[in-house]
C-alpha cells in the first residue's frame, strides 16, 4: 500500500503487520502519556520523589539516555571531522537513535521540573556558575543540531527527493554536515562533562563531591568518557535489535567491530580514571570530612555491590572484552560485552542520582531509600516508545542503512 | 572555599541544652511565613483520585518545615540514655552549596546581612538546591498550597504565599528584617545598625525556654557575637566547609560530637 514510499531498492513488511506493530507502540505510548497528563494537572507530589529524594528515576533516566545517545555526537565526530569512511555504514542510525533519546530527555524534563513554563528561564536569568545552566544551553542547543543533522535523511526520503529543490537542499546539507558534527561534538561533550560536573560540585554531598582540574570536578571528565564509552555500542545494539525482529541484516560486522573497538577503546581509559578517582575519593578527601568509604555504603539497596559490579561486571570485564579482537569478533560475546557496557553506565548514573542524595549528611540523620512510582516508570517508557515509533518509521521510509541492498538483496555478487 | 562576607551577618545560635522539643518554633515559622498545611483532599483538584492523594502531615518527607526538629540519642541504653533536640532552620551558609547550583539565580546570597535568598516567581522547579543541601533546608512545593476553610483569613500579609512547583526555603524571617529596619529609620536610627532584638525571628520570638537566640555574628554588642564564640559552640558538619551563620551550643559531650562526622581522621576540608 505504502511501498512507493520505501527506500529505494528495499523490502518492508505488509501494511497491516506494520500497523499492528505501530498500534502496540502508540498504546504503549498513550499510557505514558496518560501519567505524564496526570503529572502536569496533579504536580510532581504524585510521583515517588519527596523533599529527601528531589532527585530520582526521571533524572536517572535522562542522564542515562544521555549518555547512550552519546554515539550520534562520538560517532559524528569520528566520521566527519576524523574522516572514519568506515562509519558512514551507521552514521544515521546514531543520528536517528541521538535525536531520539535527546528529545525524550527533555521531554521527561517538561515534567520533572515544578514550573516547565519558566523552563526558558535558562536563557533569561541564567547563572553562569550552575554547571545545570550549562546542561540547559548545551541541550537544548544540541538537540536543535540533532534535528539540522536529521532533516537531510528525511529529505532523502525517495518521492521527497525528487524534487529538484530538495534534492538540492538535502546535498548542500550533507556538504555541510562536517560544519554542525563539530558544533554538536562541541556541545556534546561540554553537556555530557556538566552532568557529571553537576554532581562533583555538590560539596554538602561528600557521595559525590570531587576535586578536579581548574573549574571542572574529575566527574565532568568521567562522564564525557563513560559517555563516549558506551554510546557507540549502544547504537550497535539499536541496529542488531532492528535486524532481530526485521528479519534482515543492516549493518555489516566491520562496522558494528569498528564501533565497539571504539567504544572499548573509550571504556579502557574511562575505567583507568574511574578506578582512579574511586581510590582517590576513598583515601584522599573522605578522611578529611571525618568519614570513610565504608560510610558511603548501606545495606542492600546501597551496597557495595553496586560499586563492584559498576566497575567490575560492567565496567572492567566488556572494557577487555571489547577491545581483545578475538573476543570482540565473536557476536555472543560481543553483544554480551555491549549490554553489560550499557548496563554499566546506566548504574552509574543512577548511583550518582540517587546514592548521593540517600547518604545522611548529618550524622544523626538516617539513610533513606527511594522507590519511584507507576506515573515515574510509565512516563520513562514513554519516552522509549517515542524513541521506537521514530525508528519504525524512518526504517520504513526512510534510507537509512546504507548497506541494505547489498546485505539483503544483492548477496554473492 | 569561597565564604562571601558581609559587614553584617545575621546568625542564630541554638542552646540544645535549653530546648525541649515542644515543636513550638516550627509552629512559629508555619504562622510567620504563611506555611500551608498539608490536606490530604484537594475539592478543587477533579482527577486527584487518579493517580494519590496528596500528602498529609505525618508525611514527614513531603511536608513544608522550613524549621524542622530532630532528635538526637546518646545511643545508650534506660538508665544511662538521653536524648536532645535539635531544632534546623537554614543556615544560612557563607559557603552555600545551594546557591552556585542554580541555573536561574531564583537563589542567591548577596545582600547586607548575608541572608541567603529565594526568588519564588524566578525557581523553575528543578531541585538541583535541594540535592546540593546537606542539611535538608530546602523545600519543594510538591502540590498547589490549600487552607481549610477560615485559615486563610489569617495569613499574613508581609509574606508570600508559594505556588505549586517551586523550592522555599527559611528566610530568617525577612520581612521582619524589612520592617526592623524601616521602623529605625522612623525612629531616626541607622538601619545598618539595629540594636540587639530589634530585628528578631519567629522562631526565636516563640521559643518558650528561650534556646534561640538571633542577632549580627559579627556586632559585639549583640548576644550571639559572644555565644557563637562560646567554648561549646559548634557547627554542623562544619568540616565540609560550608561555613553556616547558625550556632549550637550544648556543655554534653555527646551532643557536640554528633554535630560532624569523626569516623575518619582528617583535618577538616
Amino acid at each position: 500500500m505504502d511501498s512507493k514510499l520505501f527506500p529505494e531498492g528495499t523490502q518492508r513488511c505488509g501494511f497491516g503487520q506494520w500497523l499492528i506493530w505501530m498500534a502496540f507502540l502508540v498504546g504503549v505510548f498513550l499510557w505514558g502519556f496518560y501519567a505524564a497528563v496526570l503529572v502536569l494537572y496533579n504536580g510532581i507530589g504524585t510521583t515517588g520523589l519527596d523533599n529527601y529524594f528531589g532527585f530520582g528515576a526521571w533524572i536517572t533516566f535522562d542522564l542515562a539516555v544521555i549518555a547512550l545517545g552519546a554515539g550520534a555526537f562520538f560517532t559524528g565526530l569520528l566520521k566527519y571531522i576524523l574522516k572514519i569512511k568506515q562509519l558512514e555504514k551507521i552514521i544515521n542510525l546514531t543520528v536517528i537513535v541521538g535525536f531520539c533519546c535527546y528529545a525524550g530527555a527533555m521531554l521527561v524534563l517538561v515534567l520533572d521540573v515544578g514550573q516547565p513554563a519558566r523552563a526558558w528561564f535558562g536563557y533569561w536569568h541564567p547563572n553562569v556558575h550552575s554547571m545545570l545552566t550549562e546542561v540547559i544551553f548545551c541541550i537544548t542547543c544540541y538537540l536543535t543540531v540533532l534535528i539540522i543533522e536529521f532533516v537531510p535523511l528525511v529529505l532523502e526520503q525517495k518521492q521527497l527527493n525528487k524534487i529538484p529543490f530538495v534534492h538540492a537542499l538535502a546535498h548542500n546539507m550533507h556538504v555541510n554536515m562536517a560544519l554542525f558534527a563539530g558544533i554538536g561534538a562541541f556541545l556534546s561533550t561540554f553537556h555530557q562533562g556538566s552532568l557529571g560536573g553537576m554532581y562533583g560540585v555538590l560539596i554538602g554531598r561528600p557521595f559525590a563531591f570531587r576535586e578536579g582540574f581548574f573549574i571542572w570536578p574529575w566527574t565532568f571528565f568521567l562522564f564525557v568518557l563513560s559517555a563516549v564509552g558506551s554510546g557507540p555500542v549502544f547504537t550497535v545494539l539499536v541496529a542488531t535489535l532492528m535486524e532481530k525482529i526485521t528479519g534482515k541484516k543492516l549493518v555489516d560486522w566491520k562496522t558494528k567491530s569498528l564501533m565497539g573497538k571504539i567504544a572499548g577503546t573509550m571504556l579502557c581509559v574511562y575505567m583507568f580514571f574511574k578506578i582512579l578517582d574511586t581510590w582517590a575519593w576513598a583515601t584522599g578527601y573522605l578522611p578529611t570530612v571525618g568519614l570513610t568509604f565504608d560510610d558511603m555504603f548501606y545495606g542492600v539497596a546501597y551496597g557495595k555491590w553496586l560499586l563492584w559490579t559498576e566497575i567490575v561486571l560492567c565496567g572492567v570485564i566488556p572494557a577487555i572484552m571489547l577491545v581483545t579482537p578475538s573476543i570482540r569478533n565473536r557476536p555472543a560475546l560481543f553483544y554480551t560485552a555491549a549490554i553489560l557496557d550499557c548496563i554499566g553506565v546506566s548504574l552509574n548514573r543512577y548511583i550518582f542520582t540517587v546514592q548521593t542524595i540517600a547518604f545522611p549528611s548529618m550524622p544523626f540523620d538516617s539513610w533513606q531509600v527511594y522507590y519511584p512510582n507507576w506515573v515515574e516508570y510509565a512516563s520513562s517508557i514513554m519516552i522509549v516508545a517515542f524513541g521506537a515509533i521514530v525508528i519504525s518509521l524512518a526504517y520504513r521510509y526512510l534510507p537509512v542503512f546504507p548497506l541494505e541492498t547489498k546485505l539483503n538483496y544483492q548477496s554473492g555478487k | 572555599m569561597q565564604v562571601k562576607e558581609f559587614k553584617i551577618k545575621w546568625g542564630m545560635v541554638i542552646d540544645i541544652d535549653k530546648c525541649t522539643g515542644c515543636g513550638a518554633c516550627m509552629v512559629g515559622c508555619q504562622v510567620e511565613n504563611n506555611i500551608a498545611p498539608m490536606t490530604k483532599k484537594d475539592p478543587y483538584n477533579y482527577v486527584q483520585a487518579l493517580t494519590k492523594d496528596r500528602s498529609e502531615a505525618s508525611d514527614k518527607l513531603m511536608t513544608l518545615t522550613w524549621m524542622n526538629v530532630y532528635e538526637l540519642s546518646n545511643g545508650k541504653t534506660f538508665p544511662e540514655h538521653e536524648t536532645a533536640y535539635l531544632p534546623r532552620p537554614c543556615m544560612q551558609c557563607g559557603n552555600p552549596a545551594c546557591v552556585p547550583v542554580c541555573p536561574v539565580v531564583a537563589t542567591d546570597k548577596n545582600e547586607e546581612g548575608g541572608i541567603v535568598s529565594q526568588v519564588y516567581p524566578r525557581c523553575i522547579g528543578c531541585r538541583y538546591c535541594m540535592a546540593a543541601c546537606p542539611y535538608h533546608a530546602r523545600y519543594f512545593n510538591w502540590w498547589d498550597p490549600l487552607w481549610p476553610e477560615g485559615m486563610d483569613k489569617g495569613l499574613s500579609p508581609a509574606a508570600s504565599v508559594r505556588p505549586r512547583g517551586v523550592v522555599e526555603k527559611c528566610n530568617f524571617c525577612h520581612s521582619r528584617y524589612l520592617d526592623a529596619k524601616n521602623k529605625a529609620r522612623q525612629d531616626g536610627e541607622d538601619p545598618m545598625n539595629l540594636a540587639d532584638g530589634a530585628y528578631n525571628t519567629a522562631c526565636a520570638d516563640i521559643c518558650p525556654t528561650k534556646a534561640i537566640t538571633f542577632g549580627d555574628l559579627n556586632n559585639p554588642e549583640h548576644a550571639v557575637h559572644d555565644l557563637a564564640k562560646g567554648k561549646h559552640a559548634f557547627r554542623l558538619i562544619e568540616k565540609m566547609g560550608l561555613d553556616p551563620q547558625v550556632y549550637y551550643t550544648s556543655e554534653r559531650e555527646w551532643v557536640r560530637k554528633q554535630g560532624d562526622n569523626y569516623n575518619a581522621d582528617g583535618g577538616g576540608h
